[in-house]
């Protein structure tokens, strides 16, 4: 089973219950899939790292020789990779999306693809947790590439996907396969509205979901009833607590420190098995 | 003309209060340019009235004719994308690179033109805002923030406006590098947490690739002052300035179910962001 934790908003907390939930079972896998700014591993400090792998994807190399600067290959590129000049071809690797249209295009057989490094894979365990994440290289534009080859490595068994903030095609690609997808809110107007959003991205998508409410206390009640009007289970609270922003602000777990939420936390992960049963 | 960047690495550092607070101080001055376009909220405090609505075109997709297909199965050979499976284009993957009606024998695929979602040109109390909506799960977010900020500079252009304040998105992928690329300062918000730290470094790397000119708000500063003297030594061997500190404060909540500016409602932070905004005005 896979269970994606996402939120519209950032910063609601999908780092601390990923973690949260890995924490609190014997056997479990945990992908990140915020490879723009990975996290969860910061949070498991006796990690063990078993493999660390470059993750390419191809981009277009022009052989001068062949190429007649007919312009074709850059007509044709969707994302203005290409550059065709008079006498030789710009090639911008961090806009090519790597289709290899340009390569079939190509009346003379101009066009070949290399392979170019977007970021790196790291696979490593702790105790039980065997983690995965990715680290997306500074100045990439494009992060599915990198998502997609994190979520080649799930294992078949409990896979637990930490996913990136927002609602546009990071998020989709993260949660995409899931066979469920917890939401994480705040109780604020902000949460709220990015909640509504991540909602609707998700029913694209028809992936089953409920929804946890973080800090609850803060803010207003209004999500409770959004979440009423249209029947979206809720699934867990974890009140606004000093403590437990303090731990998080120095790398801890919570429930390393208050155990008795690790109960809880199997339980949650129970309900949603009966959600997608 | 002046652009400042509010971005953070990190989700959830208080970008959005913050830039809604900038936007009340600059009192008229500022075009205010909100690229967090997959999840809008600082219409939630501004309360715009919409004056102009613009069609955003994001990535065209493929479409299968039935009628012509031969169902040769050369098309999902060839995606590169996994977006076409049993002869049907799945929109949601689909990047829009075309190799489909390129390789198609049969002529059945064509490229269809998307609408992705809107931009506005608003008027708030604290003057003009461009906003946008780019719709759930849609791609190219950092085309529409693109769009957006060359609607501000219109704006500013137009009002001979000095500044256009600018509330990024988490990360630094794609909206991000579109939001940050030509700013004059980036200001990073930050807070006392080992990962917003870690996602400082990212980001400050990021401005520091795209030669932009970074500043640090340490939000929450107080929540953890050994991390926060760590983000202050880190931005010490980088000579990146600290340009504010704000304490925790519950009114800033508070100000953000009222739909008001932290700064219009007073408290510890407010203070804060005062002080803060004095000191980009004198990075400016």
């Amino acid at each position: 089973m896979i269970v994606s934790i996402a939120s519209g908003k950032g910063g609601t907390g999908k780092t601390l219950i990923a973690t949260s939930i890995a924490a609190s079972l014997d056997r479990v896998q945990l992908l990140d899939c915020d490879v723009e700014e990975p996290n969860a591993y910061l949070f498991f400090p006796n990690i063990e790292i078993i493999e660390k792998a470059d993750c390419h994807v191809p981009v277009p190399v022009v052989d001068e020789a062949k190429c007649t600067h007919c312009g074709i290959c850059s007509d044709f590129c969707a994302y203005h990779a290409l550059a065709v000049l008079p006498s030789r071809v710009l090639v911008f690797p961090q806009l090519c999306h790597g289709c290899g249209g340009c390569t079939f295009a190509c009346p003379e057989k101009a066009v070949s693809e290399m392979s170019r490094e977007v970021g790196k894979i790291i696979r490593a365990r702790s105790s039980g947790i065997e983690l995965v994440w990715g680290e997306l290289c500074l100045g990439e534009a494009r992060t599915t590439p990198l998502i997609r080859a994190i979520k080649g490595m799930a294992n078949g068994e409990l896979t637990i996907v930490d996913c990136p903030p927002g609602t546009s095609c990071s998020m989709v690609e993260s949660v995409i396969g899931s066979d469920f997808c917890l939401l994480v809110t705040e109780p604020t107007p902000f949460g709220l509205y990015d909640l509504d959003i991540a909602l609707k991205a998700l029913k694209k998508m028809h992936i089953p979901c409920g929804v946890l409410v973080n800090k609850s206390g803060i803010g207003d009640k209004k999500v409770y009833r959004y979440l009423e009007k249209r029947g979206i289970p809720l699934l867990m609270e974890i009140p606004m607590s000093r403590r437990i922003a303090e731990l998080y602000s120095q790398g801890t777990i919570f429930v390393q420190e208050m155990p008795e939420w690790k109960e809880r936390f199997q339980d949650l992960l129970n309900d949603i098995k009966g959600l997608v049963s | 003309m002046k652009q400042i960047a509010v971005v953070s690495g990190k989700g959830g550092t208080g970008k959005t209060s913050l830039v809604a607070s900038l936007a009340a101080l600059a009192q008229g001055r500022a075009v205010v340019a909100d690229c967090d376009v997959d999840a809008p909220d600082l219409h939630l405090i501004l309360r715009p009235e919409i004056k102009e609505k613009r069609e955003f075109l994001g990535i065209k997709r493929a479409v299968i004719d039935s009628s012509k297909c031969t169902f040769c199965g050369s098309c999902e050979e060839h995606c590169r994308f996994k977006a076409i499976d049993d002869f049907v284009v799945d929109s949601l993957l689909c990047e829009g690179c075309a190799v489909c009606k390129l390789i198609c024998p049969a002529e059945a695929l064509s490229m269809v033109d998307r609408l992705s979602g809107y931009a506005y040109i608003s008027e708030t109390r604290f003057g003009p805002l461009v906003h946008a909506d780019l719709f759930p799960g849609e791609e190219a977010s950092g085309k529409l923030v693109a769009m957006v900020r060359e609607l501000a500079r219109e704006q500013a252009t137009s009002r001979k406006l000095d500044l256009i304040l600018i509330d990024g998105s988490p990360g630094i992928g794609c909206p991000v590098i579109a939001s940050l690329t030509g700013v004059d300062i980036a200001l990073v918000v930050t807070e006392p947490t080992v990962s917003a730290v870690h996602d400082l470094e990212r980001i400050l790397g990021l401005a520091e690739y795209f030669q932009v000119k970074a500043a640090v708000c340490i939000n929450k500063y107080d929540l953890n002052p050994d991390v926060a003297h760590h983000i202050e030594e880190i931005c010490s061997q980088r000579q990146i300035k600290i340009a504010g500190k704000l304490p925790f404060d519950q009114t800033v909540v508070k100000a953000m179910v009222l739909g008001e500016p932290v700064i219009k409602i007073g408290g510890p932070a407010a203070e804060g962001i005062r002080e803060l905004w004095r000191a980009l005005e004198l990075c400016l």
